[in-house]
């Protein structure tokens, strides 16, 4: 038998590997172009940078090296040779010698199963024990969604809060913020319902949260054996402002990913108010014009794209957002809850520890609550009408006016609401709550007076 | 075709880069700037020495200083011709289902796709013969389109009379076959297509004067139609806060409207609403036409988290498909949600362009921009003598729900009607929630002037006795003031209100409104006699709730009929005396 020359040629299937093995390699060292370290920063402003540099490209992400270590930061604008880079870890402590390497891609997040019950903070960077992930990397803020794909959302979202499931039904990708002052039960509301609702994947986007509140997550999601789909993005208080940016971004990349896998996403970003402040002050450091309190005037088009990312997509899964923002001073007329307001599809007031029937209102009900149950609808319209008298009765109460028989009804009725159907205490499925909708009227109304039609009296009133 | 000139990058901030140039520049250009196998649109907005300033339609992640641009001599256009009906587009008229099909679940940067497919057929039928002499914009012949016979015009673009050489026999073409030569004053001959190409900032003037709008529009919303009219070719906004019903009056408006075409232009708004339109609306039939609505409405849909430059040029797309169908002879209805948006667009850019700001950082040419758009509406009569219109209803989302800031002023000033929305009104469920004390309208309606001038006087007197009793409470006030108080009340819940999850109470015809508004003003002019206020607020509170069901029989049915008798039958009780017998009417 002829003896090949090469030796390994002899064998097909070895040469098929070679010449793999060789092509991967250099595919390895095409995409690892030499990066160049740029180490001329001429302006150092608040949390923004200027450094002199060539070829790169907006929006990329450049490593800085200093004396306190690594930092990743983001290019925001190019004019000419100048580079505008916003500094993740803050400018504090950076030299004008210090090195800046330019990574040639925007910020990008690892996408894939490893991610589930892990914690990151706002670059994306581990903050528990475990190693960091580089597996199926993926820009993050990617193109909008075609309204085209997108289906009319139709499956409620079970909350087991009365005011919620009853009144303002939560529906499946619906953008929902919840709206009120600093020191209410926000987050204890934003755990209640990602512990409840029949969810795949809960991600938990925290900016500018105090540690309590990090720890208050993780163990209410612990306690009820959900940390294992939790995924956490946090930025706490003490941290830098820029990476407080990045919060909502990386915690919807990596949502939409899932999403797109087929799977029930719900998405919590608490506080969308400290992101909006983050805004505020890298758009003066830029020197933008303010256009409302200081706020940037594309302050509208920034929470949109992010709210926006909410989607029920055609043939794949879904992302839901549920957002807090607290208004500086109970002032909804504020830049940021205005901004939101407009927005979302509805939003949820908090308001001395209960979610406020008036002001409270879910755009999407209509979708979901004429498919529940037969009195839904009724019950809803019914009772609010009546604790919109009981308020007016409250009212004149205070002013002095006498109180008639009528009045007096309304006010019975309306201290049984509060208590058993508006406090977040209650926990209870949707039928049971109207159910005891019911139970309430009947035990402080005839049935004329509740002014329900004939046919759901009969069928539904307590006897 | 103009040769190419390229530029290159020298500044990239947000979504406006600034490209050097050594040849000449044209303001408001296309230009593509070119990154890899991408090519971005963009329009040149400001020229300073051999520095062009563009603002690019996508997202301008990646680019790089030195990057090209290339510039294409052609102003921002869209294009014209049969097969827009039922179509959605984006803000640069992409066909958003079309994109769907080649790209999948999200938009890509730099694809475009054309507007209206090349290799259509459509049959054309010649209505001009060799010689005949015509103007930019007159008829040569027709295709049809869905429900309209839609008219392939000179090219608008055209001067003088012009001479037909030649025109194309009945047959089926495609969009980019010559229908027709035509020869003009200077001998030069031109070619005509089945499609027209367009600059969108340009308003098309072929057209031989514009009147006066007079003619009401029935928008089924009796609020509207009968308080606050609006007319064919007129100008309307609607500002109010969020949450007060903005987008669902213009859906509601969009559905019912009578009108031959609507074009939904949704600018920097929420998806989830464009998605109900565009997933509805082929359901939905016209209840004139027995066709599905899609098949009179063209949206185009630049929603907030698409790019945000485009959402100005959504506005113009919208408004020049306006006014192609207008030279058809018919009448447009274009709604706009929101112009406020838009306004933000341009703040943005400003902000980019370092231009010196307005108020809340407006641009100083805020007024202007929208003073012009809203002069595109208007009532128009055309060459061969049929009239054709654009009417305009455009939202605006003021900030903090406060009208008195830029975009709802600037648009005050220009528009024929203010539909003012109140959170107030949209709070007590009250819908639509157009506010009755601050609207107005400059347009003449179909209802009596006398009857809707009493009505706007029993809504104030009704308000100021509402206020007085807050701080005297009921017994401190009047029988006869508790009675007109009441009287608007009961005007406000059973006419101005309106349930859009009834059937038949969503839309009331003219025939209807006119019926019962006289019928309802017979009983605001009656005087009404009643032992006290009790008895007073028992008989309204009965009288509504006929009402109640009065409004959701169908028109002139038995049980209509049965309806308004048991009304009758009550009102009788309490009369003193009327202007006339209820009978009678």
């Amino acid at each position: 038998m002829k003896r090949s020359l090469v030796p390994w040629t002899r064998d097909k299937f070895a040469l098929i590997t070679y010449v793999s093995l060789f092509r991967k390699l250099c595919a390895h060292f095409r995409k690892r172009p030499v990066h160049k370290v740029y180490t001329d920063i001429i302006q150092i402003a608040g949390d923004v940078i200027t450094v002199e540099a060539e070829g790169i490209g907006y929006m990329d992400i450049a490593e800085i090296t200093t004396q306190q270590g690594v930092s990743l930061a983001q290019v925001i604008r190019l004019d000419s040779k100048k580079v505008a880079l916003q500094v993740f870890a803050g400018s504090r402590g950076i030299s004008t010698e210090d090195k800046v390497r330019f990574l040639g891609h925007p910020m990008r997040i690892s996408r894939s199963d490893n991610l589930l019950g892990r914690i990151f903070n706002g670059s994306g960077q581990p903050l528990d024990n475990g190693p960091a992930l580089s597996e199926n990397l993926g820009d993050i803020g990617g193109p909008p969604v075609n309204p085209a794909k997108r289906i009319i959302p139709n499956k409620m979202v079970r909350t087991g809060i009365p005011m919620i499931d009853v009144f303002n039904s939560l529906v499946e990708s619906q953008k929902l913020p919840i709206f009120s002052i600093a020191g209410e039960p926000y987050n204890e509301v934003l755990a209640r319902i990602a512990i409840q609702a029949e969810v795949d994947i809960i991600i938990l986007g925290g900016m500018g949260l105090k540690y309590d509140d990090y720890l208050f997550f993780r163990d209410i999601l612990e306690e009820h054996g959900s940390l294992s789909r939790a995924i956490f993005f946090m930025h706490t208080a003490a941290d830098p402002t820029v990476e407080c940016l990045l919060v909502p971004d990386i915690s919807l990349a990596v949502a939409e990913y899932f999403a797109l896998e087929g799977k029930r996403v719900l998405t919590l970003l608490t506080d969308m108010t400290n992101f909006c402040d983050s805004l505020k002050e890298i758009s003066i450091t830029m020197e933008q014009v303010p256009s409302n309190r200081g706020y940037p005037g594309d302050l509208y088009s920034q929470l949109a794209a992010r709210y926006e990312k909410a989607v029920d997509f055609d043939t794949a899964g879904s992302i839901t957002i549920l957002a807090a923002t607290t208004m500086p001073g109970d002032d909804v007329t504020h830049p940021v809850p205005d901004n939101t307001g407009y927005i979302t599809e509805g939003q949820f007031y908090l308001k001395n520890k209960v979610i406020e029937p008036f002001g409270s209102l879910s755009r999407l009900k209509q979708q979901v609550n004429g498919k529940t149950r037969d009195d839904h609808r009724t019950i809803m319209n019914a009772m609010i009408q009546l604790f919109a008298s009981y308020r007016e009765t409250v009212e004149k109460r205070a002013m002095g006016f006498k109180m008639s028989a009528w009045d007096m009804k309304l006010l019975r009725y309306g201290g049984m609401f509060e208590e058993q159907m508006m406090s977040l205490e209650v926990n209870i499925p949707l039928e049971k709550a109207l159910d005891l909708g019911w139970r309430i009227m009947a035990e402080c109304f005839t049935p004329e007076e509740t002014g329900i039609k004939r046919s759901m009296i009969e069928k539904h009133w307590p006897r | 075709m103009p040769e190419k000139r390229i530029g290159h990058i020298t500044k990239i901030n947000g979504n406006m880069v600034t490209v050097r140039m050594s040849g000449h520049v044209i303001q408001n250009e296309v230009a593509y700037i070119i990154h890899g196998q991408e090519r971005l649109k963009s329009e040149v907005i400001r020229v300073r020495g051999d520095l062009a300033e563009t603002q690019v339609f996508e997202d301008t992640q990646g680019l790089r200083i030195g990057g090209a641009a290339e510039f294409s001599g052609e102003l921002l256009s869209v294009e014209l011709g049969p097969g827009l009906l039922g179509q959605i587009f984006d803000g640069l008229q992409n066909p958003l289902p079309q994109l769907a099909q080649q790209y999948g679940f999200f938009l890509k940067r730099g694809a475009y796709l054309e507007a209206l497919p090349d290799e259509a057929q459509w049959q054309f039928s010649p209505a001009v013969k060799k010689g005949d002499k015509l103007r930019a914009g007159e008829k040569l012949g027709t295709v049809p389109e869905k429900i309209f016979s839609h008219y392939i015009m000179a090219p608008f673009n055209l001067r003088g009379v012009l001479e037909v050489v030649s025109v194309a026999k009945q047959g089926k073409y495609n969009l980019k076959q010559p229908i027709a030569q035509l020869k003009d004053e200077n001998g030069a001959v031109h070619q005509a297509f089945l499609q027209q190409i367009w600059p969108v900032k340009v308003p098309i003037r072929n057209y031989a004067e514009k009147l006066k709008p007079t003619e009401p529009i029935t928008t089924k919303m009796r609020i509207i139609d009968s308080l606050f009219p609006v007319c064919l070719g007129g100008t309307y906004c609607i500002p109010g806060p969020f949450g007060s019903g903005k987008t669902v009056l213009q859906q509601l408006t969009s559905r019912h409207a009578q009108i031959d075409i609507v074009v939904i232009a949704a600018c920097g708004e929420r998806a989830g609403e464009v998605v109900e339109t565009l997933r509805t609306f082929p359901e939905l039939n016209d209840p004139r036409t027995g066709k599905p609505l899609s098949d009179r409405t063209v949206i185009i849909c630049n929603t907030s988290s698409m790019p945000v430059a485009a959402r100005e040029s959504s506005v113009y797309t919208a408004v020049t498909i306006a006014e192609y169908y207008r030279q058809m002879g018919l009448n447009v209805l274009l709604l706009a949600d929101s112009t406020s948006r838009w306004a933000q667009a341009m703040r943005e850019m400003s902000g980019r362009l370092e231009e010196i700001p307005g108020e809340e950082a407006f641009p100083a040419y805020l007024e202007s921009r929208i003073a012009s758009f809203y002069e595109r509406a208007g009532y128009v009569r055309l060459y061969d003598g049929r009239f054709g219109s654009v009417t305009i209803g455009g939202t605006v989302s003021p900030a903090g729900g406060n009208f008195e800031e830029p975009v709802t002023q600037a648009t005050l000033k220009v528009v024929g009607a203010f539909h003012g929305l109140s959170r107030e009104r949209s709070d007590a469920r009250r819908y639509p929630a157009i506010d009755p004390l601050i609207s107005w309208s400059k347009y003449r309606g179909f209802i009596d002037e006398k009857q809707v001038a009493r009505g706007h006087q029993i809504l104030r007197k009704s308000n100021d006795v509402a206020q007085m009793m807050k701080v005297v409470g009921e017994e401190g006030t009047s029988l006869e003031d508790y009675v007109d108080y009441l009287k608007g009340d009961f005007f406000d819940f059973v006419y101005l209100q309106q349930n859009a999850y009834d059937s038949v109470d969503e839309s009331t015809a003219q025939e209807r409104q006119i019926y019962i508004f006289d019928f309802i003003y017979q009983i605001l002019e009656a005087s009404l006699e009643f032992a006290d206020k009790d008895q007073a607020l028992h008989f309204f509170q009965r009288l509504r709730q006929l009402f109640r069901g009065w409004n959701s029989s169908a028109w002139d049915g038995a049980e209509f009929k049965e309806h308004e008798k048991e009304i009758k039958g009550l009102i009788k009780e309490h009369v003193e005396k009327i202007p006339r017998p209820l009978d009678a009417g």
